[in-house]
C-alpha cells in the first residue's frame, strides 16, 4: 500500500487533489481511497487530505500517519505545521510547491537525507497560473506526483481530470499536470535522478 | 273598527342555513341533501362546540368544491381527538393525523405525492387548532407558505389549548382567563401586548389567499372555502370558533358569540390575496366590546364589581384599531 | 458499473435508481452532498415527476415524508446527529403508522458539545423508535443497503434507516459498483402500499388508541421487527443472486470457526479491524471479526450461534451511554448470557477520534492477557481528564469543561502562525 498525505490551505483544492489521485489510480486498474481530514475550515486555514493506493482492496480507515509521500501545496506551511510527520526520509517522497530551493526554504538538511529522486520542489503555482490563470497548484502537483512516484500514470491523471472538470477547465488542468509531470521527469534525467533545487550530496 | 296588528317581517336570508327562497346555486352546502357530512355525526365534541361546527362547514364545502376529491391532514387537538375516538372515526374522507406540530408539513408531503403521481385533481386540506397552528406548528406552517405548497390550511381558532384543559396559546386575547393565565393578581388573565396575528403573518408570506371567517356567517365561510379550494398554492383560512367550555359561554350562544365578536370589531373578517386585503365584511351594526365580553365567563373578572374600566377601554381600543385598519365600518353616504 | 466515487455521490446515485417519488431535504453535515446531488438530478428532470422539497427543519423533512408515504409515494430523506433528534417525534410516528420511509443517517456525534465528526450516538439515541437500523461497513455496502432498505421497508411496512459513517464513508472516494437502472428495477418492485390516503376509498390514519388496544399495536410493531430477522437474511441472499455479491444480512462472520478472540463491531471501523486481524492471524493469533449489519432488529440468536466457541469477545463501539457504559455491548451481553466467555467493552472513536490499527492491536493484546479494563476507553487522554477533574474540585465556578479542556490543549499545541 502506498500512502499519500497532501497539505495545503483551505481553498487550494487539497481535497480535489486527493480525489483526482484516487481516480487516476482507479483508472490504472488499482484500488484507491481518498478522504479529507475533515473540519469546518475557512479559506486559508491549514488542511490535509489523504490518499491510499494499493493493488488490493483498501480496508484501512485511519488517517495517513506513515506517509510514503507528502505533497505540500503551500510552502508557507513549512515550519508552522508538522508537514513531515510519519514521512520516512529514507524511503519517502516529498513534493513541494515552491519557487525557491530547499536551502532558501530552510529544509536543506531534511531533504538531503532523501534518496535520489525522492524529493522534488517545483513551481507548481507558476505552472498553474500559466495554464489555468489561477494560483491553484493542486492538479499540477498530482502530475508531479505521477512522475516522481510512478504510482499512477500521466494518462490516467489526464483522464481523471477530464472526468472531474468540464470544457476548457479540464484541458487547462490537464495541461498543467502534464507540464509538471514533464518538469519532474526532465529534472530527474538532468540530475541523474537527483534532487531538484538543491545541491546533490 | 278592526284593531291593527303590527307584524314584523325579518329578512333572515343572509344568515340562514337553509332558505328555499334562494336559487339552488346560492344555497349553502349545509342546506343540501347531497352534503357529504365529511365530519359525520357521532363524534364526541362538547355541546355547542364551535370547532365541530366550523369543521363540518369547511370540509363539506371543500368536498363540494373539489368533486369530493379531498385528503385531510389534521394536527393533534380537539378536532382530532373528538373525531376519532378509537375504534371509531367520524371522517368520511381520507384523513391522517401525525403529530401536533407537523400538520402543514405532512400536508405538503401529501400534495407532493399527488403531484408526483399526477393526481392533482385531489385537493389537500390541513386542519389545526390555534395552538397547533400559531405555536407548535408555526415553523412548519411558515415553511409550507414560503414554498407555496399546494395546501389549504384551515385554523380553527378557539384562542387557547382547549383539548389539554384550556391553557394559553399565542392566539389567546388579552385579559382572557385560561388555566395558565388565571384571573388572579393585579393583571388577571392573559397579558396585553402578547400574542400573534396569524392572518397578518400569513399575508406577510404573500401567499395566494388568506381569509378570516366565523361560524356565525355560514355563507361567507363556505364561499371562502370554495374559493380557496379551487385555487392552487399555499392558502390559509382562519376561522373563529367559540368554545363554550373554555370560554365559559352558553353552548346555545356559540353563533351569537361569534357574531358579536365580528360586530364589535374584535374579529375582523376579510380576504387577502398575495399579501393585500381584497375584501372586508363590513360591520352591520357596531357593538361595544362589552356586549361580546359579557357573554363569556373567561372575561367575568373584568366586570367585578368593580368594573375594570381601564382594561375594558384597552380592549375597546383593540377593536377600534381593527375597525380603522381594515375599514370595517363603511362611511355613511354623503348625501 | 464500477466507479471511483465519493460515498455520498454513490448513495445519491443508488437512491435515484430506486425511483423515489418524494424527497425532502434539510441540510446537515455530513449528509448534505447526498441531498444536493439528488436535488440536481430532480431539477434536471432526470427523475421524472419526483418531487424534491427544501424544508424548514428535519422535523419537517420527515413529516413531509409521512404525508407522502401515506399517500402511496416512495419517500426518502437523509439526516444526521442533531437533525435525527429534531425529528424524534416524527420517527416514532412514522414507525407507529407503519410507513416504509427510507432514510440515510450520516452518523455523527450529538452535542453538546457540538461536534460534526463521526460516531454512532445519533443512531443509538433513536434505537427504540421502531425503525430498522442497518449499518454499512464501506461505501459498496452503503449502496447495496439502500436498495435492500427500500425493498425491506415496503415488504414490512416499516421505516428503515441506513447508517453510513459520517465523513469516514460519506466523504471517502473509493471504488463502488453502481448497479444499472435495469438491474435495480428488476429487483425492486414499485411501491404497493398496505394503507393509502385515497378519496375513492377513504380511511382514517392516526387515531388515538387507548389502554384497550395500545399494547397490541405495540406488540405488532415488535413482531414486525422480529419478522425482519428472517426477512433480512433472505433479502441478502436474493440480493446476492441478483447482483452477484454479498451485502447486508444480519451479521457477517470472518474466521470465527476457530477464533478464540472475537471482535464485534459495526460500520467503518471494521475495515481497520480486519487489517489488524489479518496481521494478528499471520502471527498465529486465533482472532476473528464479527460485523453486525442489522442493529435493529438485534440479531441475538444469530450472534449467539456465531460466537459460541470464543473465549473472549471484545465489543468495539462508537457510542457511550452516560452513567451506564456501552450500548452495543449491553445488547451483546444480553444475547450471550450464560455462555462461558468473557465480554469486554471498548468505547472508541467518539466525536470522530481516529481508531488506529496500532491502538486496536495494543488493546486486543491487553484483552487477551486479561489486562484490559472494561469498559475500556480507547486512546482516552487521561491526563486531560484528571486535569479537568482537579480544576472542578478546586473551584465551584470552574467554567464550561469543554472550553477549559480546549484552552489547555491550545496552550500545549504549536501555534500555526
Amino acid at each position: 500500500m502506498f500512502q499519500i498525505r497532501i497539505h495545503g490551505r483551505g481553498g487550494q483544492g487539497v481535497v480535489t487533489a486527493a480525489e483526482i489521485l484516487s481516480v487516476a489510480a482507479f483508472l490504472d486498474g488499482r484500488f484507491a481511497q481518498a478522504f479529507p481530514s475533515f473540519g469546518s475550515e475557512r479559506m486559508g486555514a491549514p488542511v490535509m487530505s489523504f490518499c491510499r493506493i494499493d493493488d488490493r482492496k483498501i480496508r484501512l480507515r485511519e488517517p495517513v500517519m506513515q506517509a510514503d509521500a507528502v505533497i505540500v501545496q503551500d510552502a508557507t506551511l513549512l515550519h508552522h505545521v508538522d508537514l513531515f510527520s510519519g514521512l520516512n526520509p529514507e524511503t519517502g517522497r516529498l513534493i513541494l510547491n515552491a519557487s525557491r530551493d530547499a536551502a532558501a526554504l530552510g529544509i536543506e538538511d531534511f531533504v538531503s537525507s532523501f534518496p535520489a529522486g525522492h524529493f522534488c520542489g517545483l513551481p507548481a503555482t507558476g505552472i498553474a497560473l500559466k495554464h489555468i490563470g489561477r494560483p491553484l497548484p493542486n492538479i499540477a502537483l498530482v502530475g508531479a506526483f505521477a512522475a516522481i512516484s510512478g504510482q499512477i500514470t500521466l494518462k490516467s491523471v489526464e483522464e481523471a481530470v477530464q472526468q472531474r472538470f468540464t470544457g476548457t477547465i479540464a484541458q487547462k488542468n490537464s495541461a498543467a499536470a502534464k507540464e509538471a509531470y514533464l518538469y519532474v521527469r526532465q529534472h530527474q534525467q538532468e540530475t541523474g535522478g537527483g534532487m531538484t533545487h538543491a545541491a546533490a550530496n | 273598527m278592526m284593531s291593527k296588528q303590527v307584524v314584523k317581517f325579518y329578512q333572515t336570508g343572509t344568515f340562514t342555513v337553509g332558505n328555499r327562497l334562494l336559487d339552488e346555486t346560492l344555497r349553502t352546502v349545509q342546506s343540501g341533501i347531497a352534503r357529504t357530512n365529511s365530519l359525520n355525526s357521532g363524534h364526541r365534541a362538547c355541546q355547542g362546540c364551535g370547532e365541530a361546527l366550523g369543521a363540518r362547514y369547511a370540509v363539506d364545502a371543500a368536498m363540494r368544491a373539489a368533486n369530493n376529491q379531498v385528503i385531510a391532514v389534521n394536527a393533534t387537538g380537539c378536532l382530532e381527538v373528538f373525531s376519532t375516538p378509537y375504534p371509531e372515526s367520524a371522517w368520511q374522507l381520507p384523513w391522517i393525523h401525525s403529530v401536533f406540530g407537523n400538520a402543514p408539513a405532512v400536508a405538503s408531503g401529501v400534495a407532493a405525492a399527488l403531484k408526483a403521481k399526477g393526481k392533482t385533481q385531489s385537493k389537500v386540506i390541513a386542519q389545526g387548532g390555534d395552538g397547533g397552528t400559531v405555536d407548535i406548528g408555526f415553523g412548519c406552517l411558515s415553511g409550507m407558505f414560503e414554498r407555496n405548497d399546494d395546501v389549504l390550511y384551515i385554523c380553527y381558532d378557539n384562542e387557547a389549548y382547549m383539548n389539554t384543559g384550556v391553557q394559553r396559546s399565542g392566539a389567546t386575547p388579552p385579559a382572557a382567563r385560561t388555566m395558565t393565565t388565571q384571573a388572579v393578581g393585579d393583571a388577571p388573565g392573559s397579558r396585553f401586548e402578547t400574542g400573534k396575528n396569524l392572518p397578518r403573518i400569513a399575508m406577510a408570506h404573500d401567499i395566494p389567499y388568506v381569509a378570516t371567517a366565523t361560524v356565525a356567517d355560514l355563507h361567507d365561510l363556505e364561499a371562502k372555502v370554495t374559493k380557496a379550494v379551487k385555487m392552487r398554492g399555499a392558502r390559509y383560512i382562519h376561522i373563529f370558533v367559540p368554545c363554550p367550555l373554555g370560554w365559559g359561554s352558553d353552548p346555545a350562544h356559540t353563533i351569537r358569540v361569534a357574531r358579536t365578536a365580528v360586530e364589535s370589531g374584535l374579529f375582523p373578517v376579510f380576504e387577502a390575496e398575495s399579501g393585500k386585503v381584497t375584501d372586508v365584511t363590513p360591520i352591520r351594526k357596531k357593538m361595544p366590546v362589552e356586549d361580546y365580553l359579557r357573554l363569556q365567563g373567561r372575561f367575568k373578572h373584568l366586570f367585578g364589581p368593580p368594573k375594570k374600566t381601564e382594561t375594558l377601554a384597552a380592549i375597546q381600543q383593540i377593536a377600534d384599531d381593527n375597525i380603522a385598519r381594515y375599514g370595517l365600518i363603511e362611511a355613511p353616504d354623503s348625501e | 458499473m464500477l466507479r471511483q466515487i465519493e460515498g455520498s455521490q454513490a448513495v445519491a446515485a443508488i437512491v435515484a435508481a430506486c425511483r423515489p417519488e418524494v424527497i425532502s431535504c434539510y441540510p446537515i453535515t455530513p449528509q448534505t452532498h447526498i441531498v444536493e446531488t439528488l436535488s440536481a438530478k430532480v431539477k434536471k428532470g432526470e427523475l421524472g415527476s419526483t418531487q424534491f422539497l427544501n424544508v424548514e427543519s428535519e422535523f419537517a423533512a420527515l413529516s413531509v415524508l409521512i404525508g407522502a408515504s401515506a399517500t402511496g409515494a416512495r419517500s426518502y430523506t437523509a439526516t444526521a446527529s442533531q437533525g435525527l433528534l429534531f425529528m424524534a417525534e416524527a420517527l416514532y410516528n412514522a414507525s407507529g403508522l407503519g410507513l416504509p420511509i427510507v432514510m440515510t443517517v450520516g452518523n455523527r456525534a450529538i452535542g453538546a458539545p457540538i461536534n460534526i465528526w463521526n460516531d454512532h450516538s445519533d443512531a443509538m439515541a433513536m434505537r427504540d423508535a421502531g425503525w430498522i437500523q442497518l449499518f454499512a461497513e464501506d461505501n459498496q455496502e452503503a449502496v447495496d443497503l439502500h436498495i435492500q432498505a427500500f425493498y425491506l421497508a415496503e415488504a414490512l411496512s416499516c421505516p428503515v434507516m441506513v447508517c453510513v459513517d459520517g465523513f469516514i464513508l460519506t466523504h471517502a472516494f473509493e471504488a463502488v459498483d453502481l448497479p444499472a437502472q435495469a438491474a435495480v428495477d428488476a429487483f425492486l418492485p414499485p411501491y404497493d402500499p398496505v394503507q393509502v390516503l385515497d378519496p375513492s376509498d377513504p380511511v382514517s390514519i392516526g387515531a388515538m388508541v387507548g389502554p384497550e388496544a395500545f399494547a397490541e399495536v405495540r406488540y405488532l410493531a415488535h413482531h414486525k421487527q422480529l419478522e425482519a430477522l428472517n426477512r433480512i437474511p433472505d433479502l441478502a441472499e436474493a440480493f446476492q443472486k441478483h447482483f452477484a455479491r454479498r451485502s447486508g444480512g444480519l451479521l457477517s462472520p470472518d474466521r470465527l470457526e476457530d477464533a478464540e478472540t472475537v471482535i464485534i463491531a459495526m460500520g467503518s471501523v471494521l475495515g481497520t479491524m480486519r487489517e489488524v486481524a489479518d496481521q494478528m492471524r499471520a502471527a498465529g493469533d486465533l482472532i476473528g471479526c464479527l460485523k453486525i449489519v442489522s442493529y435493529r432488529p438485534f440479531p441475538a440468536a444469530a450472534l449467539r450461534t456465531a460466537v459460541a466457541r470464543a473465549k473472549t469477545v471484545i465489543v468495539i463501539e462508537k457510542a457511550l451511554a452516560a452513567g451506564r457504559g456501552g450500548i452495543l455491548a449491553a445488547d451483546v451481553k444480553m444475547a450471550l448470557e450464560g455462555l462461558p466467555l468473557r465480554i469486554q467493552t471498548v468505547i472508541a472513536g467518539l466525536g470522530g477520534r481516529p481508531v488506529t490499527q496500532a491502538s486496536l492491536k495494543k488493546m486486543i493484546e491487553a484483552a487477551q492477557k486479561g489486562e484490559l479494563d472494561s469498559p475500556h476507553f480507547l486512546d482516552l487522554h487521561w491526563d486531560v481528564i484528571h486535569g479537568e477533574l482537579a480544576r472542578q474540585r478546586e473551584k465551584r465556578a470552574s467554567g464550561p469543561s469543554a472550553e477549559n479542556i480546549l484552552k489547555e490543549m491550545g496552550k500545549k499545541a504549536k501555534p500555526i502562525y
